[in-house]
C-alpha cells in the first residue's frame, strides 16, 4: 500500500511524467494492435481464431533479422517481411486452415495450436533458441529536461503500423476484393450465390493476415526482442484486445490496442510492473460485463 | 607379410570404428544417463551442456580414462531430449534408470528441469550432478543425492552489493546511503537472485528504493525504467533471462538512465554486446566462470587452455566466447571421475558418499559440496562490459581489470 501511495506521489511531484506514461503506452498498444486487427479479420471473416498469430509476428521478425544481417536496411525488413508472411500464409492456408473453415470451434483451436507449435519448433532449428533484435543506429528525441524520450526507432515503428492499418482499412473499403471480404464476412452463403469465389476470399484473407503479423514482427525486431518461444505473448494480446473491442469493429480494435497499452502503463506505474497482464485482463472482465449489462437492455426492449 | 598387413588393416579399422576411443581400447564403459534441452527453449544452452559434457569424456580419456583398482574405464552417456519439459524429463528420468538400468546421473539444464528430474534420482538413490540448475530451492529439500558443481543463484547479484558498499566508502559516504533499485523477473531463479541482492542491502543498512517483479511475457520495460529515473537510485540490478537483458540494456539507452552502477545477468546468453554495441558499456554481467580465471586442472589445464581446446573441438564456438554452461557441464563430469577414483568401485552408494567429499581444484573453480549438495567453495565473478569486452572487476582477488564508476 505504501508503494502504491508513493507511486502516486511521484505522479503529482512530476506531472509531466503522466505525459510520458500516455505516450508510452499509446506507442506500445500500437504495436500490440497490428497483429490483432489481423486476428480480428480472420475471425471476423472465416471464423477461425487463430492461435498462432504470435508465431506469424515471430516469424515476420525472423525474416527482417535475418535480411538485416545481409545487409538489407531493417526498414526495408517490414515490406520484405509483409510479402513473405504472405506466402508462408497461403501455404498455411492451404495445408491446414482450408480444412477447418468451417468447422466448429475446437477444431479450429486445435488446428491452430499446433500450427503454433511448429512454427515455434521450427523458427528454433532454423535460427536458434538465441533473443535476437536489430538496433537502429537512431537517436532518441528528449523533451522537457529529458523526461520524455522518444527513440525515433520506435517513432518509426509506430508510424509505420500506422501507414499499414490504415492502408489496409482504405483496401477493405474501397477495393473490389475488399468488398468481397466484408460480403463473405456478412454471410458467406450469400456470398457464393453472388458469385463471390468464397474460397479465395478466405485464402486471401488469410495470407493478409499473416502478412500484416509479418510486417508487425518485422517492427518489434526493431523496437523489442524477438525469440522462437515469444509468441504466446503477441497471441494473448491480439485476442485480449479483440475481444474488448468486439467482433466486425475493426477501426475498434486500433482504438482498443491503444487505450489498453496506455492504461496498463498507469497500472504498471502505479501498482507495480507484476501486475501489468493482471489489469489488461481486469480491464477486459470490465469491457465484457458492460456489454453484457448494456446487451440486457436492449433485449428488454426488444420483449 | 600380407597376413600382418591384413591384420594392421583390421586393427586400423577398428580403431577408426572405435574413434577417439582407440587410444584406450582396452579400458571398459561406465554409463551415465542425462535427459537435457536439445529442443525446445532451452535448447541452446542445453546442446552447450551437452557439448560441455562430451568434451570432458573425451578429454578423460585421452588422460587414460578412469582408473578403479587395477582397470580403467571410459564414460559414455545415454542422452534424451526433454523438450524443456518438466514432465517429459522426469518421464525420461524414470526411464533411465528402470530401461536403461542407469546407475548415476548427470543434470539436465535449467533449474525447473533438475527441480523436475531430482525427484526421480531421489527416490532410486541415484547419484546426481548437476551443472546447471542454480535455484536455491534445489538445496533446501534435503536431497541426499543431488550436488551441483555451480553457485546458487542468491549469490549472482548480490556482489554488486558488495562493490557499491565499497565505492561508497571511497568517495566517503556510508553504504547505508547507497539506494538500490531491483527488477527482476517473477520466477524462482529471478527470485533467489533477488533474495540475496535485499540480504545483503540488508546488510549494509542500504535502503531499496524501487523493488519490481517483472512478468514473464515482458516487451518493455519503459513503466519501470521511468520509475527508476525519478527516484534515481545509486544501483540498479535486473534480471530477466535473456529476454530481460536484452529489453534492459535497450531501454536504458532510450530512456538515458544515469545510475552510477547497473548490474544484470544473462549478457552472454543476450549477446548485449552484439546487438547493442556502445549502449552496454559498463554494465555489470555476473558469471560462473570466465576463462581468464587463473583456476587449473590436470586434465583440462587452465581456464584459458580450456576454453582454446574446446574452441578447436567444436568449430561452431570459435567466433564467440565459450559459454559458462559448457565449462560447468565438464566440471560436473570431471567430479565423478574424481569420485569413482577416490571410491575404488562402481557402487552406487559409495560413489554417492565420495562425491559428498569431494574437495577439487579444476580449472572452472573449486569444488566443495555442503551438506545440502551446493558447491560452497566458488564464488560468483562481476564483469564489466568496457569497450565491448568482458573484463573481471570482482571479487577483488580476481579483478584483472578497475571497475569503471560512476557509469555514464
Amino acid at each position: 500500500m505504501d508503494q502504491v501511495l508513493f507511486n502516486l506521489s511521484l505522479l503529482g511531484e512530476y506531472p509531466i511524467v503522466n505525459l510520458k506514461i500516455v505516450i508510452d503506452g499509446i506507442m506500445i498498444g500500437a504495436l500490440f494492435a497490428l497483429a490483432a486487427y489481423g486476428l480480428a479479420l480472420v475471425w471476423g471473416v472465416m471464423n477461425v481464431k487463430n492461435l498462432a498469430q504470435g508465431d506469424f509476428v515471430i516469424a515476420g521478425g525472423y525474416v527482417s533479422w535475418w535480411l538485416a544481417k545481409y545487409g538489407v536496411h531493417p526498414l526495408l525488413g517490414v515490406p520484405a517481411a509483409f510479402v513473405v508472411m504472405w506466402g508462408i500464409g497461403w501455404v498455411a492456408y492451404k495445408l491446414v486452415i482450408s480444412r477447418v473453415v468451417e468447422k466448429d470451434l475446437f477444431t479450429s483451436l486445435l488446428a491452430t495450436f499446433g500450427l503454433a507449435i511448429m512454427m515455434a519448433q521450427i523458427l528454433n532449428l532454423l535460427f536458434g533458441s538465441d533473443t535476437q533484435s536489430i538496433k537502429l543506429d537512431y537517436d532518441t528525441l528528449y523533451f522537457f529536461d529529458g523526461f520524455i524520450d522518444v527513440p525515433i526507432a520506435k517513432l518509426l515503428g509506430v508510424l509505420l503500423a500506422a501507414t499499414l492499418a490504415a492502408c489496409v482499412i482504405i483496401f477493405m473499403k474501397s477495393s473490389r476484393m475488399g468488398q468481397a471480404i466484408r460480403a463473405t464476412a456478412q454471410d458467406a452463403r450469400a456470398a457464393r450465390v453472388l458469385g463471390i469465389d468464397t474460397e479465395k476470399v478466405y485464402a486471401f484473407t488469410f495470407s493478409l493476415n499473416s502478412a500484416i503479423c509479418g510486417a508487425a514482427g518485422a517492427i518489434v525486431v526493431m523496437v523489442w526482442v524477438i525469440q522462437p518461444f515469444y509468441g504466446i505473448t503477441h497471441s494473448i494480446r491480439a485476442f485480449v484486445i479483440v475481444t474488448a473491442a468486439g467482433l466486425g469493429n475493426l477501426p475498434g480494435v486500433i482504438a482498443a490496442g491503444l487505450g489498453i497499452g496506455a492504461l496498463e502503463q498507469y497500472g504498471s506505474h502505479i501498482f507495480g510492473i507484476g501486475y501489468q497482464q493482471a489489469i489488461a485482463v481486469m480491464l477486459l472482465l470490465a469491457v465484457l460485463i458492460f456489454r453484457l449489462i448494456q446487451q440486457r437492455r436492449v433485449r428488454k426492449s426488444l420483449q | 607379410m600380407k597376413k600382418s598387413r591384413l591384420l594392421g588393416f583390421l586393427l586400423g579399422s577398428i580403431c577408426l570404428l572405435f574413434g577417439q576411443g582407440s587410444f584406450a581400447m582396452d579400458c571398459d564403459e561406465i554409463v551415465l544417463g542425462a535427459a537435457i534441452s536439445l529442443t525446445g527453449k532451452y535448447a541452446t544452452n542445453g546442446v552447450h551442456a551437452q557439448n560441455g559434457y562430451e568434451f570432458a569424456i573425451r578429454k578423460i580419456a585421452e588422460h587414460g580414462g578412469i582408473k578403479i583398482g587395477e582397470k580403467c574405464y571410459n564414460f559414455r552417456v545415454i542422452y534424451y531430449d526433454d523438450e524443456s519439459k518438466g514432465d517429459r524429463g522426469a518421464t525420461l528420468a524414470e526411464r533411465l534408470i528402470n530401461q536403461d538400468g542407469v546407475q548415476y546421473m548427470l543434470g539436465p539444464y535449467s533449474s525447473g528441469l533438475t527441480k523436475a528430474i531430482a525427484p526421480v534420482t531421489e527416490k532410486y538413490q541415484i547419484p546426481m550432478v548437476e551443472a546447471e540448475g542454480a535455484s536455491r530451492s534445489l538445496f533446501t529439500q534435503g536431497y541426499r543425492y543431488l550436488f551441483a558443481v555451480l553457485s546458487t543463484s542468491e549469490q549472482y547479484l548480490a556482489s554488486a552489493i558488495t562493490l557499491a558498499a565499497e565505492k561508497a566508502e571511497e568517495t566517503g559516504k556510508s553504504p547505508s546511503d547507497v539506494r538500490v533499485a531491483i527488477a527482476v523477473e517473477n520466477d524462482p531463479f529471478s527470485l533467489d537472485i533477488r533474495a540475496g541482492v535485499l540480504e545483503d542491502a540488508a546488510k549494509y543498512g542500504m535502503q531499496v528504493v524501487v523493488d519490481e517483479k517483472l512478468p514473464r511475457d515482458l516487451s518493455d520495460m519503459s513503466a519501470i525504467l521511468t520509475k527508476v529515473k525519478l527516484v534515481k537510485p545509486d544501483v540498479l540490478v535486473v534480471s530477466g533471462h535473456s529476454k530481460g537483458a536484452a529489453t534492459a540494456v535497450r531501454q536504458i539507452e532510450e530512456q538515458n538512465i544515469k545510475a552510477p552502477m547497473i548490474a544484470i545477468t544473462h549478457c552472454e546468453a543476450a549477446d548485449v554486446v552484439g546487438n547493442f554495441g556502445e549502449a552496454a558499456n559498463d554494465i555489470l554481467c555476473s558469471t560462473q566462470w570466465a576463462e581468464t580465471l587463473s583456476y587449473s586442472d590436470p586434465i583440462f589445464g587452465t581456464a584459458a587452455e580450456y576454453e582454446q581446446e574446446f574452441k578447436a573441438a567444436y568449430s561452431e564456438y570459435a567466433k564467440k566466447t565459450v559459454p559458462y554452461q559448457t565449462a560447468q557441464a565438464s566440471a560436473a563430469v570431471y567430479v565423478f571421475k574424481d569420485a569413482f577414483e577416490r571410491a575404488g568401485s562402481l557402487d552406487k552408494e559409495a560413489v554417492r558418499d565420495a562425491i559428498a567429499e569431494t574437495d577439487l581444484s579444476t580449472f572452472y573453480g573449486q569444488i566443495r559440496f555442503s551438506d545440502a549438495g551446493n558447491n560452497i567453495a566458488k564464488p560468483m565473478v562481476l564483469r564489466q562490459i568496457q569497450d565491448g569486452k568482458y573484463n573481471v572487476v570482482a571479487p577483488s582477488e580476481f579483478a584483472s581489470h578497475e571497475l569503471n564508476w560512476p557509469r555514464g
